[in-house]
């Protein structure tokens, strides 16, 4: 009995003791962190799932801001201060963080987030608390849509759709199967606006197996092999890289010879990585090509980021929260530092703003219109195969 | 005499909480607002957890379909008839849903009555079921909820979502439902039916030799529990302004869970206080997830993911050493406070004694 | 009549390559269940953390083989032992110490180890996945007549059943697995008997967990994607397939196993409409097992003890 009253007294006080210690840490930090305010620093807020099940996503698009903040590190003479906060790919927590940027961090604007659904938690808050903010490839129309504060720098999941719909109808594509993962929004958006697009243009019947499977699946075999018998000319199977690769490998062991298309989200080292040489010469759009600068700024981008991480290629997230940053910084040499509406009004504005990708500008939605890349999987590298611009959809 | 005096002194304090509640909502910054909202809406549903697995004894995990069937109930309700058409923008809403509206507080009971219907026909079977099996079929149960939910797009907007909620950061309102819920289920817990849960977590058999119908007990409090989680799913799903499956995984009753062991499972003040501390505590602890410099070195441990890993290593410190929790069974009475109030050491002295 | 026209319409090769996809998937679910009903039958509570296990054993072998340059057959050797050593260090410091506590307690110290084993993965490996290496030959593809069949899935059966035998032999005819049965039907009893009850337990979460390192090495070579929660889904549907088996029996895990693993694959075969709700067909079969028979398919009746 005496031992167990001690072990619970030692227990509670190794407790208190460790909040004691917490809390002095926290000062300390705090203490740190208005040192540099009170020198006039800028706070942006960068909000990204450093965390779980994006975790990949957010930590590419970190390095993009981070880059950028090295590159253009003042405005106005002023220091600019990255206030980074993980939003662990969970909606709750989202909000929270989002709440927390502001109201405690009092930032000005925010930069983030990969995976449009911790946008939209987070829309209602920005929108209320009027603090713009640019989403880095939160690619779904809903995040900015009747929401004057956020904006983005990719673009959106339509788009998206109807380029890889156009990319598989050129490449003498005539029957379809779409291989969707049916909890992720991303996925299945971007599954709808690929159908709509394709079925306009190859007729009705066109795609002829829509299957669906789970996040977190890691068997897929079944779906294959019923997707094999109907043998479609090309698959389009978007959604998050672990599980495409995985499916795509599985296809490839099943003796599923054809072309795989996908979204954006593949664009990462860890696609290739779990999917191997199985994923060469699959096809997916992206909004960055780092075989050729578009822009000066893109140069710069490429130079900076071959010496920070040696040996890699840039993907269009990192580019994307590269043009983020640019936006926000952007704005605020217009509308200054101080007043988060008059940042707003001045991202909305922003026309023909060099970015990596091309020549930015915002339409009435916050979306930019900008150019796609179709990209593919070359020896274990992303290569560039076709560029697409928005002219070109509606000429057709 | 007494019972008069705690119910008074009851009463002021949910009036002078009320008061805190709407001083809060007009004076402090939505943040924090944000976080009291989260810990109160967690209060509600680890209390209706504590229904079934501290009061009744019987170990269900499916809070989080409950949840999600009063999330969804707000959802499809309340969102603007207008807005509609934006959010089910893949899948048309039903048309036999698509007008009608509902305000918050009528979804919420809506949400609250269709949890506690499926409780019903669920529990029918699965609590005849004990322990594990029980644990695990409850836990299956939700899983269930979740892929329904995600499949049928129609209604529920499937992997999509629902946006455009109207949100609610408001603590006036969600003060008022944690304290109607308090309320309700402390009064329920000290009535017969209460007695009737004690008795079958303490020994099922005993209970049923006393007359105590296992059926009837055990599906009542598996009900209620049901009700209390979807009206607090359905409050987060107001605060939160949009819902989609996944916030739903079975993963998030272990959040609950955890409030109830650390606050006490079988305790209604230690559910708040399981509440309150874990809440406040994962927010609190996001230090651990930031890059942190003592004496101008970077430690390198700090950094994104060590906060759960100290929160789940507090989960088990808590169950291994201190499987009491806070409360254990206790409460906080109106007269353990006023004791302490006038002699501020006998407790501990008391407590001493009773060690030996 | 739709299963009917689903059944006249699927060409002989399809039918067959989903069946080789069942069975591989049913045999890995089997070899991992058997974990599960192990402790089971002794403990009489869900090791919860045997998914996360199985995951941590994932990260054995392919850091072993990725990091440290350990060949591929002894680095399997090392996983499995690392891995029964993290099997009793989990019953050590999680479960041991209630083991005269309320079961409900002991069920949530088992909720908590796997949930602190997933943050810990996620802290120590990241949230990223990592690609598990190729084995020679193991992951190769083999054509038999239009069946396309990776190696490793003619191999998982194999071993599954190899297994199985081994354990029954141990559980059935060594003086070990004999002090096994007798702490699992009364333990108390067992102790009086001049059983080490403390060492049972632990050979069993060792034996448990071996299994499970075998599991994850198979699981690995044929899902090769890993990452901190890939024990999760699979581990609910395993302890399924336990319960569905009849839990506490070895054999019952096996056809538990089996029966998920063809369940689910043939639930997509015949009815593709319905392949988003795969994954509730292992709690629709737990559902109605434990309606219509709740000790399970090979189960003894088990009587609890007031």
């Amino acid at each position: 009995m005496k031992m167990k009253k001690f072990v619970s007294a030692f227990l509670a006080s190794a407790v208190a003791l460790s909040l004691v210690a917490g809390c002095g840490g926290g000062d300390k930090k705090k203490a740190e962190e208005k040192k540099p305010a009170a020198a006039g620093a800028v706070k942006v807020g960068v909000f990204l799932p450093l965390t779980g099940d994006n975790a990949a996503g957010g930590e590419l698009e970190l390095r993009g801001i981070k880059l950028a903040n090295k590159l253009h590190p003042e405005i106005n003479g002023k220091k600019i201060e990255l206030v980074i906060a993980d939003n662990k790919s969970d909606k709750a927590e989202a909000a929270n963080v989002a709440a927390r940027l502001i109201e405690k961090d009092k930032v000005k604007v925010i930069l983030g987030t990969y995976g449009s659904s911790l946008a939209m938690a987070a829309g209602n808050i920005v929108k209320d608390s009027k603090v713009p903010a640019i989403g880095t490839s939160c690619t779904n129309p809903q995040v900015t849509k009747g929401n004057d504060y956020y904006f983005r720098a990719c673009f959106i999941d339509p788009f998206q759709g109807t380029v890889m719909a156009n990319y598989a109808f050129k490449k003498g594509a005539k029957k379809v199967a779409i291989v969707q993962e049916v909890s992720n929004d991303y996925s299945v958006g971007l599954a709808k606006f690929f159908k709509e697009a394709f079925e306009k243009l190859a007729g009705a019947g066109s795609v002829v197996e829509i299957a669906n499977y789970q996040t977190g699946d890691k068997d897929f075999s079944a779906q294959l092999t019923n997707l094999k018998a109907k043998n479609p000319d090309a698959i389009f199977a978007p959604g998050n890289f672990t599980e495409s690769a995985l499916l795509i490998k599985q296809a490839r062991q099943l003796g599923i010879k054809a072309p795989f298309l996908g979204g954006d989200t593949w664009e990462t080292q860890d696609f290739v990585n779990v999917g191997s040489k199985e994923v060469d010469g699959v096809a997916f759009s992206s909004a960055f090509d780092s075989t050729k600068a578009a822009t000066p700024e893109a140069k710069k981008f490429l130079e900076a980021y071959a010496k920070e991480y040696k040996g890699e290629q840039p993907g269009g997230l990192t580019a994307l929260a590269y043009d983020s940053y640019l936006i926000a910084l952007n704005a605020m040499q217009k509308a200054g530092v101080d007043d988060s509406v008059k940042i707003r009004e001045a991202i909305a504005a922003t026309k023909d703003l060099e970015t990596t990708t091309g020549k930015t500008t915002l339409n009435a939605d916050g979306d930019p219109i900008k150019s796609a890349v179709i990209k593919t999987v070359k020896d274990g590298k992303f290569s560039f195969i076709d560029m697409v611009n928005p002219e070109d959809l509606k000429a057709k | 005499m007494n019972n008069k005096r705690n119910i008074m002194l009851t009463i002021a304090a949910l009036v002078i909480l009320f008061g805190v509640a709407c001083f809060v909502q007009a004076e402090v910054n939505s943040y924090v607002r944000r976080i009291i909202n989260l810990c109160l809406v967690y209060a509600i549903i680890g209390l209706s957890m504590n229904v079934t697995n501290g009061f009744a004894g019987q170990f269900s995990l499916g809070q989080a379909g409950f949840m999600a069937i009063g999330a969804y109930m707000v959802g499809i309700f309340t969102v603007p008839v207008e807005l509609r058409a934006d959010v089910f923008y893949a899948v048309p809403m039903n048309p036999h849903l698509v007008n009608v509206y509902m305000p918050l507080w009528m979804a919420l009971i809506l949400g609250g009555v269709l949890a506690a219907f499926v409780a019903g026909i669920i529990g029918t079977p699965v609590l005849r079921l004990r322990g594990d099996y029980l644990a695990i079929a409850t836990l299956g149960f939700s899983e269930i909820i979740r892929i329904v939910i995600t499949n049928a797009t129609s209604i529920t907007n499937g992997a999509l979502g629902i946006k455009n909620i109207p949100p609610l950061n408001d603590v006036r309102y969600i003060f008022m439902a944690a304290a109607i819920s308090y309320v309700l289920i402390t009064l329920l817990l000290n009535s017969s039916y209460g007695r009737a849960f004690k008795a079958i977590r303490e020994d099922e058999i005993a209970a049923e030799a006393m007359g105590i119908s296992l059926f009837y007990h055990k599906n009542l409090a598996f009900m209620v529990s049901a009700f209390f989680a979807g009206i607090g799913g359905g409050l987060y799903g107001a605060l939160l302004g949009t819902v989609d499956p996944k916030n739903f995984l079975f993963t998030l009753t272990y959040n609950f869970l955890l409030i109830i062991v650390l606050g006490g499972m079988g305790s209604v003040t230690g559910s708040m206080f399981g509440a309150i501390i874990v809440t406040a505590g994962l927010e609190y602890l996001r230090l651990f997830d930031e890059p942190m410099e003592l004496m101008g070195i970077a430690i390198p441990l700090f950094r994104p993911g060590l906060r759960m890993v100290v929160f789940s290593i507090l989960l088990m410190v808590c169950v291994l050493f201190w499987r009491r929790g806070i409360m254990g069974t206790n409460e906080l009475t109106w007269e353990k406070i006023i004791s302490f109030v006038k002699h501020p050491l006998s407790g501990f002295r008391k407590k001493g004694v009773q060690g030996k | 009549m739709e299963l009917f026209q689903a059944i006249t319409n699927m060409t002989a090769v399809s039918f067959a390559q989903h069946m080789v996809n069942g069975i591989s998937l049913g045999s890995l679910y089997a070899l991992i269940a058997i974990g599960y009903t192990m402790v089971y039958g002794i403990l009489l509570m869900i090791n919860f953390a045997h998914a996360d296990i199985v995951m941590m054993a994932c990260y054995f072998a392919l850091f072993g083989i990725t990091t440290f340059h350990i060949p591929w057959y002894l680095t399997f050797i090392l996983t499995i032992a690392a891995t029964a050593l993290l099997g009793v260090i989990i019953e050590r410091s999680a479960y041991r110490p209630l083991r005269d506590a309320p079961k409900n307690s002991v069920l949530i110290s088992a909720i908590g180890a796997s949930f602190l084993l997933e943050n810990l993965a996620n802290y120590l490996f990241s949230g990223r996945p990592l690609h598990f290496p190729d084995i020679p030959f193991l992951s190769s593809m083999i054509d038999l007549n239009g069946i396309q069949v990776q190696a490793i899935c003619l191999f998982i059966p194999v071993v599954t059943l190899a297994c199985l035998f081994l354990l029954l032999h141990i559980v059935n005819h060594t003086k070990t697995g004999m002090a096994m049965r007798a702490v699992s039907k009364d333990y108390e009893i067992a102790r009086v008997m001049g059983v080490n009850i403390d060492n049972i337990i632990s050979i069993t979460f060792a034996i448990g967990s071996a299994l499970a390192a075998i599991g994850a090495i198979m699981w690995g070579i044929r899902y090769p994607g890993i990452t901190p929660y890939l024990g999760v889904m699979p581990g609910l549907k395993c302890f399924i397939a336990a319960v569905v088996g009849g839990i506490g029996n070895i054999k019952g895990a096996v056809i538990g196993g089996f029966i998920l693993g063809l369940g689910e694959i043939l639930i997509v075969a015949f009815f593709p409409q319905f392949s988003g709700y795969r994954d509730a067909f292992a709690f629709i079969m737990l559902l109605l097992i434990l309606f219509y028979k709740p000790t399970g398919l090979l189960g003894e009746k088990m009587t609890e003890k007031v």
